[in-house]
């Protein structure tokens, strides 16, 4: 029995069979719809995330399996003392897979301990958030064909954010990718991620504080969102803010081929007027985020 | 110059670093055994100038070679038996240490639920850094 508790768990040919069939799920949905018939899956969020619980129950449903599970603490056992081992002993004794989502670092690997049944982290706290990073690699697979030799530009708050982190650990394992980091002093990569991933790994890269400095030599683009309260003081935010809104001119600068992704939700680092754009993926990124974790139910389940 | 006798059946804990070694008695527990202990600090030594030595006698089946081998796996543990040294280990970093230190981190799930065991797996022997097991903080030595 195998769990994912993070994008690391699976080697890359690994990841190859997965997306393989996620891929073939896209283009053969029905040929899938019954293959969770009789099994359940168990949805425990321990703090409110609407798209990752939906997209969990989309995919299980389209496998023709169904749902049980709580969407926040409160209506849990948790709110009563139950440890999260415990809670997990129970599930597995309801469902025949649990994909669990936690405020606290590493509650699903306490889970995957203690579990019969197969356990998805579908984010803990700061630490991983692996189904997300699954759906932008199947994503850049799908649109671009490849996994490898490609410029990737991530811009925002690349300080922060869990996806970012995630999305270089997975990507540097594949041949050719060169990073460029857009984002302002205060947020930039941190150093855990510099030493420990790029430098140890060789992996060249450039950072760059202005989007419109460096958008050109860009084969995708991964925006996050930069939050006001992540700057020191105001002034600087006021200063910067406009870089990492991505609008038509900034597009205009791009490649004819580059694309946009995002983890979403966007607030307003990109501009409504850029949706209609071609290179504008991140609602298909959502519609892959099913598809990889249809995939990934069927893998863990071992029904394929 | 001070001079402490030998011991009968032990260990002697040679070449921790000068002022470290009252950590070492607490990282081994050492108060709660009911034997003798020398602690001798800022002891001369070729090699490192000064040098503390833990000298404990007992059974020398209670020292705990995983936590001395976490802590500073540089330290020279000799074991004694009817006053000569019998053996001399060699430390290792251990590959896993369960319950010796605690995360500090505080998103971590061990900081809610009180009974999971802490546990640090050595991710870099290079470095010596080791991570927790649940949320991969690093453990930052002070040692």
């Amino acid at each position: 029995m195998r769990h994912l508790m993070s994008p690391l768990d699976f080697t890359t040919s690994e990841l190859d069979k997965l997306f393989d069939l996620a891929s073939e799920i896209e283009k053969n949905p029905k040929k899938f719809s019954n293959t969770c018939n009789g099994k359940i899956l168990a949805t425990c969020f321990y703090e409110p995330s609407t798209r990752t619980r939906l997209s969990f129950e989309s995919a299980m449903y389209h496998l023709g399996g169904n749902v049980l599970g709580f969407s926040d603490a409160a209506s849990s056992s948790a709110s009563k003392g139950e440890s999260v081992s415990d809670t997990i002993r129970m599930i597995s004794c309801y469902a025949d897979i649990c994909a669990i989502r936690h405020p606290k670092e590493g509650a699903p690997v306490v889970a995957s301990n203690k579990s019969s049944i197969p356990v998805i982290n579908a984010g803990d706290g700061g630490h991983q958030h692996p189904t997300q990073t699954l759906t932008d690699l199947l994503t850049i697979r799908s649109m671009k064909g490849r996994l490898e030799n490609f410029t990737i530009g991530l811009c925002g708050d690349l300080k922060f954010g869990r996806t970012v982190h995630s999305l270089i650990n997975a990507l540097i394992r594949y041949p050719g990718i060169q990073f460029i980091f857009i984002s302002p002093e205060e947020l930039k990569i941190p150093d855990y991620i510099r030493e420990d991933v790029l430098d140890k790994n060789k992996i060249s890269y450039k950072e760059f504080v202005r989007l419109e400095d460096c958008m050109e030599d860009l084969d995708l683009l991964y925006m996050t969102r930069v939050q006001r309260e992540r700057f020191f003081n105001e002034e600087e935010y006021i200063r910067l803010k406009d870089f990492y809104i991505l609008d038509k001119n900034k597009m205009a600068l791009a490649k004819e081929d580059m694309l946009v992704l995002h983890p979403l939700p966007r607030v307003n680092e990109i501009s409504v007027e850029v949706d209609d754009d071609p290179r504008a993926v991140y609602f298909k990124q959502v519609q892959y985020g099913v598809y990889v974790r249809m995939a990934l139910i069927l893998t863990l389940l071992e029904l394929i | 110059m001070l001079n402490v006798g030998k011991i009968e059946q032990g260990f002697v804990l040679d070449h921790i670093k000068a002022g470290k070694s009252l950590s070492i008695y607490e990282y081994l527990q050492l108060d709660q055994l009911d034997c003798t202990v020398a602690i001798i600090k800022n002891a001369k030594s070729n090699k490192m100038g000064k040098k503390d030595i833990l000298k404990v006698e007992c059974d020398p089946s209670l020292i705990n070679l995983d936590i001395l081998g976490f802590i500073d796996h540089t330290i020279t543990v000799n074991v004694i038996k009817d006053g000569e040294i019998q053996e001399k280990k060699e430390l290792i970093l251990p590959k896993e240490v369960k319950n010796v230190i605690k995360c500090k981190n505080p998103r971590c799930i061990t900081s809610i639920e009180q009974e999971l065991p802490h546990i640090f797996k050595l991710t870099d022997d290079k470095k010596e850094v080791y991570r927790c097991k649940y949320c991969e903080e690093k453990y930052e030595k002070f040692y």
